[in-house]
């Protein structure tokens, strides 16, 4: 590729001018509260308080597997009868169970009171709640408010309101800094700063970070960089506190993580020279990394669900670092300024699909049995039970794949269920909770 | 205003939904915002469904709300009916769809689908997943059976196995096979299994058998009433059970209640001498009442262990719980808050645990061994392997699975006879073989002040001793000193059974104002508490 053109091929033209198609209908997706998990771990003096009900608390503890009984930093404040007769009473309620929590964990240096779709219905206003508890608990403990509802944000989108949500909050600066945005695991945050730091750039700044006393400052002379797709509206609040933006194709793969560095590399006028010497050889172990996989995954067709907003990129990655024929990509949301240097690399051919209406969409992906399917754990083992070869995709998010080091990784999610395909040799059988013809009632042994 | 970190149950819906998913050809239209699909994934993931489970959500957004959400209800009833053409379907709220006020019921209705469709009503911030399936199960029963004359030979219907129930599937296939050798066959066994055709069959059936009172009791009773049928009250999980209940059932029909028990071990397997070192070994219940009552009459009078501890977290069964608790000299610890069990359970300093997997979790802190007897629980728990808890080869199941944690004995008896041997001493782990072990020198004595620190390879480790924790704590209140002798007695003594040693040793000592500990108290407080 063409570091300074990184738009198009000779050959194929992107997917930037692609009408996108929209559906409505069932969407089979996780609420923006699951974005917590990952949050909580990332930002160590953070606590996340659900207000909501037995239904929140119930996903989170499904979504959050093992990680439930670690005493993480999360829980939920379930809406009881008596809090839904009256307002007035909630307040008071929350403001009781914030101090009894933040008296058991005196370590908590900020509190998020995180919206749900009940608490978002009855209009409790979590913003004053928020405002009211920081006054009370100043200046030990600062406490924001966002919504993970589902009827706001899907997925990923809780990690964007819940950043946006800091923005204005920050202190001001007027130095020249860049300010990296998006939660990465702490060891691809460390890659990212390095590489950073060997192309001479610096003071770099992350949000979030990783303690409350090193949140980054923000002003007009900020210069931000966002390495994961889904943070529109932390875009706009940082682009309000007058930053700017450097659109970038997202850091997946050799390729991705080059445009994403040169771009960065270019607003700091690193010289091209040097930009080569210090990307050189991790490009050349990403890319072998990378065709170790390729092999796998060369010539086969892929049909992305909406789940996280990573569909994009990923498949930019996939169809052109590995091979792959994009057959559909879905996302939840499409933010064309956020994803446009993906879409331009992007080679034409595949629908884009936003929103969702999955028995529509599952009916397309039938009739189109592609070689793999990145779909949610909802579909997956039904869609494997009908012969198609699935790869789950919240592990997409769970799992550190930014940047040169994990590219090799990255390929890697996408061929274990294709080389796992081959090595089963035993046919699936009928199984007794199989819904097919012959179960007998209440199965024999 | 609660807060809650960990569930013991979902919402009421969740409930219904393993009524829906347990069943074939009914459909369950929810009203519900987006994300909360999310329940999806318990079915296809923790019980290993290949099938999405046969719920239609609204998964309405913030620009839905207003007057619009009740057409998106209607569209979406339209589309699942079209789509999938069940012969029955549900339709309901979950907790946010409450608050906005659509009746689903009203509204499906309107729509004049061409197949019955049933209205749930769960409360979903009072009530909880049990009570939900249970309703649902019975508003089906309600709206589908009618009276109709009974079979010619005698058949019963199996009552209360739903989707993800703990074991639901191999105890319907055991308690299908020991009826059938008394010479009944099962006319439905519901819901997990029927269709909404075979459940408005079941009024031929001659009786019920309620397995689950959880999930099937209030669809007992209501056929009990309309259609006069009598159900079974004893729950078949542990020999004695089993065969009360067979006795039950043969009261009910006139049969004889004699069936081949060859393939029943666990009596005799408990008799062997092997297992004389489970006498009066001290456990701790908690679960679902159904499991716990039944777990309990097992743990005393078939395996000989001592219960020092009984609860459940569903409310609705609080009273036979506490009379069964009684029995056994116990209050019964209602609740559904774990970190209340944890405290109990610490108080209790059991050997054993039988719980959920949120026991698991707790003994695996505290450095207590565990089985799991009860929902909820994690994939594990949904063996490939046939795994019933009732009836006969329920029994030989449960003998092994609790058995197991623990050490066994003849290991135990080596453990004290070689304490403190220089390659098998409490330090060494699991395991002494290869480079893993962390070998002493031959009559190397551990100093005094390591006695608090040597630690255990993780994963096998306490990660918190709450006996050094107590301890510590009562130090503080000037209790009882141990002199340094007595100290490295004590760290004679098995690791798993040296907090419960110390324990003693310092109440002794406290009930006997002395304020030093000697190696001599140590051994009088082990004469004094020796049974």
């Amino acid at each position: 590729m063409s570091l300074d053109t990184p738009a198009l091929d000779l050959q194929t033209r992107g997917c930037r001018d692609t009408p996108i198609l929209k559906e409505r209908g069932q969407r089979e997706v996780f609420c923006g509260l699951t974005g917590i998990i990952w949050l909580h771990r990332k930002m160590q003096d953070a606590f996340f308080l659900v207000v909501g009900s037995r239904t929140c608390a119930h996903l989170l503890q499904s979504a959050a597997g093992v990680m439930i009984f670690a005493e993480p930093r999360f829980g939920t404040a379930i809406l009881e009868e008596k809090d839904l007769a009256g307002l007035a009473d909630a307040n008071t309620e929350l403001d009781r169970e914030v101090a009894r929590l933040l008296a058991r964990r005196p370590d908590i240096k900020q509190l998020f009171l995180v919206g749900s779709c009940p608490s978002e219905v009855i209009k409790l206003d979590l913003a004053r709640a928020a405002e009211r508890l920081t006054t009370l608990h100043a200046p030990h403990v600062r406490v924001y408010n966002y919504s993970g509802s589902g009827i706001e944000t899907t997925f990923t989108q809780g990690e964007d309101a819940c950043l946006a949500a800091m923005v204005p909050t920050l202190a001001s600066t007027t130095a020249r800094e860049l300010l990296v945005v998006g939660a990465l695991p702490d060891v691809v945050e460390d890659q990212c700063l390095s590489l950073l730091a060997q192309l001479g750039i610096g003071p770099v700044r992350m949000l979030p970070a990783r303690r409350s006393a090193d949140l980054p400052a923000v002003g007009p002379n900020t210069v931000f960089a966002l390495v994961q797709p889904f943070l529109g509206d932390t875009h706009a609040a940082l682009i309000r506190r007058g930053a700017t933006h450097l659109p970038a194709a997202f850091p997946f793969g050799e390729e991705g993580t080059t445009a994403w560095l040169w771009a960065v590399a270019q607003a700091f006028g690193v010289p091209r020279a040097q930009f080569d010497g210090v990307t050189a050889a991790p490009r050349a172990r990403a890319a072998k990394a990378v065709a170790a996989h390729a092999s796998t995954l060369n010539g086969k067709s892929v049909f992305f669900f909406p789940d996280s907003q990573l569909e994009i990129p990923l498949a930019r990655f996939l169809a052109r670092e590995c091979g792959m024929t994009p057959i559909e990509v879905g996302t939840p949301f499409l933010h064309a300024a956020i994803t446009g240097p993906d879409l331009d690399l992007l080679p034409e051919g595949p629908v884009i699909s936003e929103g969702q209406d999955v028995e529509r969409q599952l009916d397309r992906q039938h009739a189109a049995r592609p070689d793999l399917t990145v779909c949610g754990l909802g579909l997956a083992n039904p869609l494997e039970a009908k012969g198609h070869t699935t790869k789950w995709a919240i592990e997409l998010v769970f799992t550190p794949v930014h940047f040169y080091e994990q590219a090799g990784d990255l390929a890697g999610l996408f061929s274990r269920p294709l080389r796992r395909k081959a090595l089963l040799t035993a046919p699936i059988t009928c199984s007794q909770i199989s819904r097919g013809p012959g179960q007998s009632p209440g199965g024999q042994p | 205003m609660k807060l809650t970190l960990w569930t013991y149950e979902g919402p009421p819906h969740v409930g219904a939904m393993r009524v829906a998913t347990g069943m074939t050809g009914l459909h369950y239209v929810l009203h519900a915002p987006q994300g909360d699909t999310y329940a999806d994934l318990l079915f296809t993931m923790i019980e290993r469904r290949n099938h999405r489970p046969p719920v239609t959500y609204t998964t309405f957004q913030a620009r839905d709300l207003g007057a619009d959400t009740a057409n998106l209800f209607k569209d979406a009833a339209r589309d699942a009916y079209a789509r999938f053409k069940p012969q029955a379907m549900i339709v309901g709220a979950s907790c946010t769809a409450e608050l906005i006020q659509d009746d689903p019921g009203g509204l499906a209705e309107a729509i004049g689908l061409p197949c019955p469709v049933i209205p749930l009503d769960l409360p979903s911030y009072q009530r909880k997943e049990n009570f939900g399936a249970d309703e649902t199960f019975h508003q089906i029963c309600r709206a589908l059976v009618k009276p109709m004359p009974r079979t010619e030979t005698i058949t019963c219907n199996i009552l209360g196995a739903t989707a993800l129930g703990f074991r639901h599937r191999d105890d319907v296939a055991e308690i299908t096979k020991l009826l059938g050798l008394m010479g009944i066959a099962v006319n439905v066994a519901a819901p997990m299994g029927a269709s909404p055709a075979d459940i408005a069959r079941m009024g031929q059936a001659h009786f019920n058998v309620l397995l689950y009172p959880e999930t099937g009791e209030s669809a007992a009773r209501w056929l009990e009433r309309s259609c006069n049928q009598p159900y079974t009250k004893t729950v078949p999980i542990g020999v004695g059970a089993t065969r009360d209940f067979l006795h039950e059932v043969a009261a009910l029909t006139g049969l004889s209640p004699q069936v081949d028990e060859s393939g029943l071990r666990l009596p005799w397997w408990s008799a062997s001498v092997d297992s004389t070192y489970l006498t009066g070994k001290r456990v701790f219940i908690f679960g679902d009442a159904t499991h716990v009552i039944a777990a309990a009459r097992i743990a005393a009078t078939e395996i000989g262990f001592e219960v020092v501890g009984m609860g459940c977290y569903n409310r609705e069964f609080a009273r036979p719980l506490r009379a069964a608790a009684k029995a056994y000299g116990l209050e019964a610890l209602i609740t559904d808050d774990y970190l209340e069990v944890e405290d109990a359970i610490a108080a209790a300093a059991p050997e054993l645990i039988l719980g959920t997997q949120q026991e698991r979790h707790i003994g695996k802190r505290l450095g207590i061994p565990c089985a799991v007897i009860s929902s909820p629980v994690h994939v594990q728990d949904f063996p490939a392997r046939y795994s019933p808890q009732m009836g006969f080869e329920g029994a030989n199941v449960i003998f092994d699975s609790w058995i197991h944690p623990l050490v066994m004995g003849l290991e135990e008896h080596l453990l004290t006879m070689f304490r403190e041997d220089f390659e098998f001493h409490s330090d060494a782990g699991p395991s002494h073989h290869g480079a893993k072990a962390d070998l002493r020198e031959i009559g190397d004595v551990a100093p005094v002040a390591d006695l608090a620190g040597g630690a255990l390879p993780p994963g096998f480790a306490p990660p918190r001793d709450i006996y050094e924790q107590m301890t510590t704590a009562e130090a503080a209140q000037a209790g009882p000193v141990w002199q340094a002798a007595a100290e490295r007695e004590l760290k004679k003594i098995p690791f798993f059974v040296r907090g419960k040693a110390k324990r003693n040793t310092e109440s002794y000592a406290a009930e006997k104002g002395v304020a030093e500990i000697s190696v001599e108290t140590l051994y009088e407080a082990k004469a004094h508490y020796a049974r």
